[in-house]
């Protein structure tokens, strides 16, 4: 198992010596012509509330479970309240593990709703009925008019279940009937919900339209089902799926195939470009991956929440490895989708 | 000894190809990538014919190529395997197809 960070990284270095096929992230920027990968803007707020999670998917890049006890506190949420007040940031993107399970979850969004931020939140589906205290979510959601984007792997139950366990198809289903019923997805109400979609395996995804349309089409003929847009995300090669790719033999193939779809204009689009990251205990990151690799935005004071310096943040390098090239394969990969 | 049949990573190398003959390898690979453009069928089912096709010609590095393209594609298993058994029943009942032939040479021959 490759889960703890120093294994993570030296595997993502040495395979610019396994293969011949694989620059160092850096040196193809500067091949294809881009020689300055900074940010750009500060326009998203990711915060991950931690490792809990009702779920243990395989490929998830969290390691997150139902034992995981790293969580978010409630003066880690209040500084990045200040954060985003004071800095003007409009989007905050909540995210986990299943974030719900955050005992100051609900608080939270009502309070960035209050400064009128644009919410968005990362939900599993099956969180809704893992406990009495969350079937009612959808209600708070379409309340605080939080922007839903859920996961699903697949439109159908087999590929579904294999990738998050039994019966998580069916209860993801039952989820997203729910956001209809109140609203989410449907035209006029305004309420959005966003759909994700990963391979289920060591290849990457077919182009987001082309699924969206098939997603849609089959969601409605089989369960009456509605949603706004699908985002195609890449399987990142880091945590759980990086071990996956090894074990099976796929590492090397499969990071060819990223870097051979390399696509400088999903490059210039990659999310950390315009976000940071907040860790459930507070340190600060370029991207959720980065997290998971336990690359900081820096090695100084500045690097937590507590000493948010947004001056920095914009003119920080952001920090690269070989699982970039996850961001910049094909039409791009981010929280958001394609990115080119 | 080096292996020297079916190399997986001999794939990478198909476009050496153009190395020996250019002009011909450069029309090939043009026509190639047209040929599974969308146009009247959708790249998507190309992909499953190729699949398909790819069986019958058994070449294993178009079997590697095309499972990987039809699982991107959203086929599930079981239509890849129906893709597979209609190369077989054509490819089977070509074969015994031809049997006519050899019944007809058989009626000729003996009296
Ligand atoms: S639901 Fe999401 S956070 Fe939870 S284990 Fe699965 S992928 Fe990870
Ligand atoms: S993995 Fe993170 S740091 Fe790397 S390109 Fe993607 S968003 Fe940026």
């Amino acid at each position: 198992m490759v889960s703890d960070t120093d294994s993570q990284l030296k595997a993502l270095d040495e395979i610019t010596r396994i293969s011949k096929q694989v620059p160092y992230f850096m040196d193809k920027l500067a091949l294809s012509g881009i020689n300055n990968f900074n940010p750009v803007g500060l326009e998203i707020f990711q915060v991950n509330f931690g490792k809990l999670c009702n779920q243990a998917c395989k490929h998830c890049h969290v390691n997150a479970g139902p034992s995981h006890t790293e969580i978010m506190d409630r003066r880690t949420m209040e500084y990045c309240l200040e954060a985003v007040n004071k800095h003007n940031i409009p989007v905050v993107d909540i995210t986990g593990g299943a974030p719900e399970m955050n005992p100051n979850f609900r608080w939270f969004v009502k309070e960035c709703r209050k400064l009128d931020k644009r919410v968005i939140v990362r939900c599993n589906l099956t969180i809704f009925f893992s406990g009495d205290e969350y079937n009612d979510l959808p209600v708070f959601f379409a309340e605080n008019r939080v922007e839903v984007v859920a996961s699903l792997p697949f439109y159908s139950a087999d590929r579904t279940d294999r990738v998050r366990g039994k019966g998580v198809f069916d209860a993801s289903v039952r989820g997203l009937q729910m956001l209809n019923a109140n609203g989410y997805g449907r035209n006029g109400t305004g309420l959005v919900l966003n759909l994700v979609y990963n391979p289920s395996g060591a290849f990457l995804s077919a182009p987001q339209k082309q699924l969206e349309e098939e997603f849609k089409r089959e969601l409605y003929k089989g369960y009456g089902i509605v949603f706004n847009n699908l985002y195609t995300m890449t399987n990142m090669p880091v945590s759980r799926f990086l071990d996956y790719l090894m074990r099976s033999d796929n590492y090397v193939a499969y990071i060819e195939n990223l870097v051979n779809a390399f696509n400088p204009v999903a490059a210039m689009g990659a999310m950390c470009l315009n976000m940071i990251s907040v860790n459930w205990d507070g340190y600060l990151y370029d991207c959720d991956f980065n997290q998971m690799l336990d690359l900081k935005v820096s090695q100084n004071r500045n690097n937590h929440i507590s000493n948010f310096d947004a001056e920095f943040i914009l003119n920080r390098n952001v920090k690269v490895s070989q699982h970039c090239y996850g961001c910049t394969a094909g039409a791009g990969s981010s929280c958001g989708g394609s990115t080119a | 000894m080096e292996k020297t049949y079916y190399n997986a990573e001999d794939l990478k190398k198909f476009a050496d190809i153009g190395d020996y003959q250019k002009e011909m390898a450069d029309k090939f690979f043009d026509w190639y990538g047209e040929v599974f453009n969308d146009g009247a069928l959708s790249g998507k089912e190309k992909g499953l014919i190729a699949l398909a096709v790819a069986h019958v010609v058994q070449c294993p590095y178009c079997i590697d190529a095309y499972t990987t393209d039809c699982l991107r594609n959203g086929y599930s298993e079981q239509q890849m395997m129906e893709a597979v058994h209609v190369g077989a029943a054509i490819k089977g009942g070509a074969i015994l197809a031809h049997s006519v032939q050899m019944m007809n040479k058989v009626k000729n021959l003996t009296l």
